[in-house]
């Protein structure tokens, strides 16, 4: 049983930086702007973070820098693919490849420093549950505030004003924009807001989950959390619950090993990516699951007047 | 559709990045001498090179490598030059940098993982006048042959602490690639434990990868959740022994002596040293004796293995032990694979008495009994 617990306890801390970096981009996608440069986006926030911590001693520091670089490098896309109109699937791949290789040059110096001793946490009473406690109120706080942020967001989009604004300039960004409504600023402020959620899964990978520097350590999450809008068909709980999913997939697989369960241990390790294509699969045959959420005009550049 | 092209450029993505991913992998670094040009009249220095499969700031395998290089240098001065090319992959790219560090007139060029055997070989074929030095692999030619350091001998020695040291009796190993060299330290860090703890069981999880952090780390996680509280690996950074700290547990350091990533879980350091055979390879390339079509397997008798700074918290009996076998493995007085050993399924392996020899050892593709699970199916 308490090895049981501790495996929710895992899949909870594995899916907070799937969550953070999938809710980062349904914002952006919400908006009507795919940024499939998330990855190196993610590296970049990660090294970023790092550093803050190394230097600073400070977490919270690390997590500023890293949602800092994540806001920073989608400001930039937002102004290429939103005002100068540049494609976005290609833009966003080429933000991929030059978070990977800009955070492997900036990290080089970084690889295998170490951070002070990393805290632990526990709820005061809730903490002390036997089986309960080690599995749901000895996280850090940022894993409850992956579950915040998608509450918040799911209030934002529709239950506020602002979240129906958002939503109108990614389903009809003429339409939004003959209400008088400044769509490109709208479209900026979702890609930052995103970018900024996306470098905080980041920064919480390098400096809380893993935690230490090592190029490359981002390690297909962020095309993961990319596949899960889809698979989420947009809408933020299923976000925050597909996280999970993966999360528990990929310790499940460690757990089955350590537990002696006779299955190859290469099929395991690639179960995640086979999820990620079989639900893509399922989901794509019924496309009233995808109409239904999916903002209408996704990818789609717009010029006023 | 919209939706079904985003699919399609995820895919595309995926790709570029791993070929992106490679490119930036490639580094090349000269490592720049201290010392003034040499003198006219002197002859030209050997020169030697280096390929790593991790980056030189590992803290393991690899950092290991380049501390053995530093002193070679430090050993020969300016009668050689070397250089070294890190995180070559265990790929098509291993070949074209190992003909590339030929090409730039090296002529003494090792190759630090199993992985660059194949290509090794095969530009060991074009450049006749260039030696070639493999480490871990099996495959030789006139101009290339094979190291190897028997790394299960620092196994067994962290077994023996492993065994004392846990209350759970339950030992979990991250393990990387099911090759035999793999198998054969979680086997010896198994019989290392149940020499001091016949109640011992190991678990094993299999990552798939040498150099992978984050998944070290999510292994090492599911170990101890599953009850392990003294971890072994046998990957090449510090990710286990990190992990072991932030979660109050005990294990090793590997390949390089790794007490400080994590000063309260380390148990001891079972390590590498590759500096005699680099010293003893380079002079015999200056002295023109060097031959190909042989190869070396060191321990602890040549220097090559030990198990160095054991925690202070270790009973005092136990520290014996370790010196006991490191004493005995000197001089040739104690044998690891020594039978009785049995398998997982209960039939004996090796007979009482039975010493295994060095043929017997670069097969083992079993786990003895004590070790859970089932090998994975992929041989070599």
């Amino acid at each position: 049983m308490e090895a049981y617990a501790l495996l929710l306890a895992a899949t909870l801390n594995a899916g907070t930086v799937l969550a953070l970096a999938a809710l980062g981009l349904l914002i952006n996608e919400k908006a009507g702007v795919v940024n499939l440069g998330a990855e190196g986006l993610m590296l970049c926030a990660a090294i970023a973070g790092f550093v803050a911590v190394v230097h600073t001693g400070s977490d919270l520091l690390g997590f500023a820098a890293g949602m800092g670089a994540g806001a920073l490098l989608a400001a930039l896309f937002g102004v290429l693919v939103i005002w100068l109109g540049t494609n976005q699937y290609a833009t966003g791949l080429a933000l991929s490849l030059f978070g990977v290789g800009f955070s492997a040059f900036v990290g080089i110096k970084y690889v295998q420093e170490k951070l002070p001793p990393r805290p632990q946490f526990s709820w005061p009473v809730l903490g002390d549950i036997p089986l309960l406690g080690p599995a749901l109120f000895k996280q850090h706080p940022l894993v409850y505030g992956a579950m915040l942020i998608a509450a918040a967001l799911i209030w934002f989009l529709y239950k506020s004003r602002t979240g129906l604004v958002l939503r109108a300039v990614g389903e009809s960004p003429a339409s939004a924009h003959a209400l008088g409504y400044p769509v490109r600023l709208i479209r900026l402020a979702a890609v930052v807001a995103g970018g900024a959620l996306c470098g905080l899964a980041g920064a919480y990978l390098s400096v809380i989950y893993t935690p230490l520097w090592v190029e490359g350590m981002v390690a297909g999450k962020g095309w993961i959390a990319l596949a899960l809008t889809t698979f989420a068909t947009w809408r933020p709980a299923r976000v925050l619950l597909g996280a999970y999913l993966f999360g528990g997939v990929t310790m499940l697989q460690f757990h089955l090993q350590g537990a002696g369960v006779d299955v190859p241990s290469q099929m395991l390790t690639a179960l995640p990516y086979v999820a990620t294509i079989v639900v893509l699969a399922l989901i794509s045959r019924n496309p009233t699951w995808i109409r239904v959420n999916m903002p209408a005009s996704l990818g789609k550049p717009f010029h006023p007047g | 559709m919209t939706h079904f092209s985003k699919r399609s450029v995820l895919k595309l993505a995926a790709l570029t990045t791993v070929a992106a991913a490679v490119l930036v992998g490639c580094g090349k670094k000269e490592e720049p001498k201290a010392a003034a040009p040499a003198p006219v009249a002197k002859a030209e220095p050997l020169k030697i090179a280096f390929a790593y499969v991790g980056p030189v700031g590992d803290g393991g395998w690899t950092f290991a490598h380049d501390n053995a290089r530093k002193a070679l240098e430090k050993e020969f001065g300016d009668k050689i030059v070397t250089s070294f090319v890190e995180k070559v992959p265990e790929s098509a790219d291993a070949e074209r940098v190992i003909r590339d560090m030929a090409g730039q007139g090296n002529k003494l060029i090792f190759g630090t993982t199993f992985g660059y055997m194949e290509p090794m070989l095969k530009v060991a074929a074009d450049f006749k006048d260039v030696k070639f030095e493999h480490a871990t692999g099996y495959k030789q030619a006139d101009n290339m042959r094979t190291y190897d350091s028997r790394t299960y001998e620092g196994a067994y020695m962290a077994g023996v602490i492993a065994g004392k040291m846990t209350k759970s009796n339950t030992l979990g190993v991250v393990a990387s690639i099911p090759i035999p060299e793999v198998i054969r330290n979680i086997n010896t860090f198994t019989l290392g434990a149940q020499s001091v703890n016949p109640k011992i069981k190991t678990r094993v999880v299999w990552v798939n990868e040498w150099f992978n952090p984050p998944k070290e780390t999510e292994a090492a996680t599911s170990l101890i959740n599953g009850g392990a509280d003294v971890l072994f690996q046998n990957t090449d950074s510090s990710a286990v022994l990190q992990t072991a700290e932030k979660m109050g547990k005990r294990a090793f350091g590997w390949d390089s002596d790794m007490t400080a990533y994590g000063p309260k879980a380390h148990l001891g350091s079972a390590i590498i040293n590759w500096a005699p055979y680099y010293i003893k390879a380079t002079q015999e390339a200056l002295d023109g004796k060097w031959t190909g079509n042989s190869g070396i397997w060191w321990g602890v008798k040549e220097g090559a293995i030990d198990m160095v700074s054991v925690a202070a918290d270790i009973p005092e009996e136990t520290k014996k032990r370790v010196d006991e076998i490191r004493a005995g493995l000197k001089d040739g007085s104690f044998a690891i694979w020594k039978g009785p050993i049995v398998g997982q399924d209960g039939k004996e392996i090796l007979a009482k008495d039975a010493v295994a020899d060095d043929k017997f050892l670069s097969g083992v593709n079993f786990y003895v009994k004590g070790v859970d699970g089932k090998v994975p199916s992929g041989k070599k």
